[in-house]
């Protein structure tokens, strides 16, 4: 298995007390903590201190981590002869482990040596994964194969990673950020408690064409001043298709025209709305007879888009 | 061997979950989530009513508020508060996803 440090991982000296220790988590975890942490790589940085914290803050568990000797991060090491046999019930053959399941292992002997009889029913942990979708596949749902590293436990209380792999059908309409539950996914009840349960994370690539609000989909809506000032109809693309929009005399720049019910749709009947934002293109080369034309305009017309400010700071 | 597909399922406003349910996958004692709904952070559907049912989203909450007890090391009041500030940035997130989505 790999070596961790885990002293190094929280920034104190390998003969730090327990009250060091701890303030050196707190610190890290006002940092990184990912439900509060825009930090880059927060969550993976976390879960490592987190680890490194949860053996570390524990008596026996440091104990045992000490014993495992000094080696650089990173380097492949095998416990000590004796080492299973102190602290691991007699437990050898640690090639399928590593540190964090082997952390682990001994928390869940620990569990169920104390408080908890040996033949009472736990319940499996439950797993998380993130599943980076589509625009498309969020909108139409999918299916999706996920292949898992999960701790699991054996009877004799102790751990090991296992492949877990889970098939599931993504439901149609489900937004970035959002969080879904495969039910009973999770991992494996000892003595008869019940399955734990898989959590989705769900992130939604950006596509180029539309943009997400939760269920509510934007899509830009480029017209020509002309087509503004008279109204026109338009082809707009929409995740269900293409449908034709009218737009009516006199629309500005920015305007938001809703397509009510055309946003992502969801399993149980919700949906969002579709909003085509207008952005009022001009055409950056125009020829004499068509600069002769708008200066004709320019003269006959007594629009003034800058009336209503100056009148105002007047005031 | 290829495994059964299974169905992921929204946790939204509509699905509901039991108690037992919010007890099983927060992890947090009975007492404390009790106490979470005492001070507002779990809102049920029908306080009055003799087995709590809440809406599904709050599944997800619950499972925050078990992350934020443990990495914090917090009580039920602290982790009410926190919670409060949690929603607070989704909110403000939300917010700004949507004048992202709008000015493109």
């Amino acid at each position: 298995m790999k070596y961790k440090d885990y002293y190094a991982i929280l920034g104190v000296a390998k003969d730090a007390n327990a009250d060091e220790i701890k303030t050196a988590y707190r610190k890290l975890a006002r940092k990184f903590h990912p439900d509060v942490s825009k930090e880059k790589d927060a969550e993976e940085k976390f879960k490592e201190m987190s680890e490194a914290y949860e053996t570390l803050k524990d008596p026996e568990k440091r104990a045992a981590y000490d014993q495992l000797g000094s080696h650089r991060p990173g380097e492949e090491f095998r416990p000590p002869p004796d080492w299973g046999q102190q602290f691991a019930q007699g437990r050898g053959g640690f090639e399928d482990i590593d540190l964090e399941s082997l952390f682990a292992g001994l928390a869940g002997r620990q569990a169920r040596g104390g408080a908890r009889r040996a033949d009472m029913p736990i319940p499996g942990s439950d797993y998380e994964a993130v599943v980076r979708l589509s625009f498309m596949q969020a909108f139409n749902g999918t299916e999706v194969d996920l292949e898992l590293s999960a701790i699991e436990w054996s009877p004799d209380g102790g751990a090991r990673r296992v492949p877990h792999r889970v098939r599931t059908r993504i439901p149609p309409g489900v937004a970035n950020g959002e969080k879904l539950r495969v039910p009973g996914k999770g991992g494996k009840g000892v003595n008869g408690g019940p399955d734990g349960d898989l959590y989705l994370d769900i992130e939604v690539v950006p596509h180029p064409t539309y943009r997400t609000s939760g269920k509510d989909v934007y899509v830009d809506l480029p017209l020509s001043p002309w087509e503004a000032i008279l109204g026109t109809s338009v082809r707009l693309p929409t995740p269900a298709g293409a449908v034709t929009l009218k737009v009516p005399p006199g629309t500005r720049s920015g305007q938001e025209l809703r397509l009510s019910g055309r946003g992502m749709k969801r399993a149980t009947g919700e949906a969002g709305h579709l909003h085509a934002i207008v952005r009022i293109e001009v055409p950056t080369v125009v020829d004499d007879r068509q600069k002769a034309l708008y200066k004709e305009l320019a003269d006959i017309s007594n629009f003034d888009p800058r009336g209503e400010p100056e009148r105002e700071a007047a005031q | 061997m290829t495994p059964p597909i299974e169905d992921a399922i929204y946790l939204d406003a509509i699905a509901e979950v039991t108690w037992t349910e919010l007890v099983n996958a927060s992890g947090i004692p009975e007492s404390e989530l009790t106490e979470l709904v005492r001070y507002g952070a779990l809102v049920p559907r029908n306080p009055d009513a003799p087995t709590l049912t809440f809406e599904a989203r709050y599944l997800a909450v619950a499972k925050t508020a078990s992350r934020i007890r443990h990495d914090f090391e917090l009580d039920a009041h602290g982790v009410s508060i926190v919670l409060c500030y949690v929603e607070r940035i989704e909110r403000l997130e939300a917010e700004l996803r949507a004048l992202r989505a709008h000015l493109g």
